[in-house]
């Protein structure tokens, strides 16, 4: 835990007692920055990868299926938190090697990817297994090969009818980055938190909150019309 | 010349038999009904005709390709009606764009849909539908079509349409399996009729022989259909 600690930020307050709000706002933005490039990362690495894992949910092979459904399993079963700190942690204290401080950064990115692809895969799962058999067999006897029919006839139907469990686990991606704050991700979180200890006041939580809240109008706002623009069938 | 011969054919869903040894030829040109109640082996024998179920035993020959046209038609809702016509020539076949959209354009017109290309499967009539689905097989130019009850998931004053396009594809000399409940169109479009019983064949022949068999089944069949 110590490790944590130090890691965590401690700004200068020597020489004057109250920050200027510009400065606050610019340790604001920094830490924007980080949380949206941990959102950014985490949804592009892990809607791929939990489509992979899907298939290995899916697989006809039951080692297979056992092997991911049980990696699924513990990624729901226990806290992202403590998976970041296993990730962080775990290449020091267990196989005993030299980690560097930005070593967090990449932490924090492989335990949200992960974490994401997990629940990804379970809703992707969902959605591929709720096709119906029928649009299989017209694509069989038309021809088209399995990764064809995939590709052209099932996926584009699932992403339709996923979307809305999507959106949900984006809107919750935005919240739980605030969780880089674990292993000292100088993100939006870790930044506000510290500003407000410093600066003993409740300003940078309230950034904090209107950053949160703005950034899931947006992914609400661009959701829907994605949405919308998949509506032209039924 | 026969274009499909099934020999022996059987299969089993856990211990029933659905299909007890059914073998038939279908000719270049011919056009063959299959009838007989629910649960008899029809719809099966048409699924392992056509590789949707795999037989337990027997032996399917083709001589050429065929197509299916399903009960529920199962379009792709995404695509448009052209390209539920199209993208598997294009894309399975890989024949030329130009070739395969004059041809697509060519059966929509010939199934009364001339106007609808750009339409999608959900803002059309289940008899509209089905008509796509037909082109959308007839587009491969299969050298056999099956008919899997292509009336039985449509409202009564729908099935009229698609009997015609059917009887229309018998004038010119399309080879048709066709699994129906229909009996008065079986009667009149088929050169041949398969009754199916118990996973049987329990009748086949010509229209006038099978309709006017003796046998009990068949009697007891027709008979529902005439009260």
């Amino acid at each position: 835990m110590r490790r944590v600690l130090e890691a965590a930020p401690s700004f200068s307050v020597r020489r004057s007692k109250i920050m200027e709000i510009s400065i606050m706002l610019d340790k604001l933005i920094d830490g924007m920055w980080v949380s949206l490039l941990i959102f950014g990362t985490t949804l592009i690495f892990s809607l791929p990868l939990g489509l992979l894992i899907s298939f290995g949910r899916m697989a006809k092979n039951p080692a297979v299926r056992t092997i991911f459904k049980l990696y699924i399993s513990i990624m729901r079963g226990t806290p992202l938190m403590l998976q970041l700190m296993v990730i962080y942690f775990g290449p020091h204290y267990i196989l005993g090697m030299q980690i560097s401080p930005t070593y967090k950064n990449t932490a924090a990115a492989i335990g949200f990817i992960l974490n994401y692809a997990a629940y990804f895969a379970e809703i992707y799962r969902g959605g591929i297994e709720s096709m119906p058999v029928g649009q299989y067999e017209a694509a069989k006897i038309l021809g088209y090969n399995k990764i064809q029919t995939f590709m052209r006839i099932i996926f584009p139907q699932v992403v339709k009818r996923i979307l809305p469990s999507v959106t949900n686990e984006t809107i919750t991606l935005v919240k739980d980055t605030s969780l880089a704050f674990t292993i000292g991700v100088m993100e939006m979180f870790t930044v506000s938190k510290a500003l407000v200890s410093s600066q003993a006041s409740m300003l940078p939580f309230l950034f904090a909150g209107i950053f949160y809240y703005l950034f899931n109008l947006i992914v609400a706002f661009l959701m829907e019309r994605l949405e919308k623009k998949l509506n032209y069938y039924r | 010349m026969s274009l499909l011969k099934i020999s022996h054919l059987r299969k089993q869903f856990d211990d029933l038999e659905v299909l007890k040894d059914i073998s038939l030829e279908v000719e270049k040109g011919e056009v063959l009904s299959i009838i007989g109640p629910s649960g008899s082996g029809k719809s099966t024998l048409l699924r392992c005709a056509t590789g949707l179920e795999k037989p337990d035993g027997g032996e399917i020959i083709y001589q050429g390709t065929f197509g299916l046209v399903f009960q529920n038609f199962n379009l792709f809702p995404h695509y448009s009606v052209l390209k539920n016509i199209t993208d598997a020539p294009l894309k399975v076949q890989k024949r030329k764009k130009d070739e395969v959209l004059k041809e697509a354009r060519e059966l929509l017109k010939k199934m009364g849909l001339a106007d609808k290309e750009k339409a999608y499967p959900f803002q059309l009539s289940g008899g509209q539908q089905q008509r796509v689905s037909i082109a959308r097989a007839l587009a491969m130019n299969p050298d056999i079509l099956f008919f899997d009850e292509p009336t039985s998931a449509l409202d009564p004053e729908l099935t009229g349409e698609i009997l015609k396009v059917i009887k229309d594809l018998a004038a010119e000399h399309m080879t048709m399996v066709i699994v129906t409940h229909e009996m008065n169109f079986a009667k009149n479009v088929s050169d041949k009729v398969i009754f199916m019983d118990k996973g049987v064949i329990a009748e086949e022949g010509t229209p006038e022989e099978v309709f006017g068999s003796d046998n009990v089944r068949m009697k007891e069949f027709l008979g529902k259909f005439a009260e």
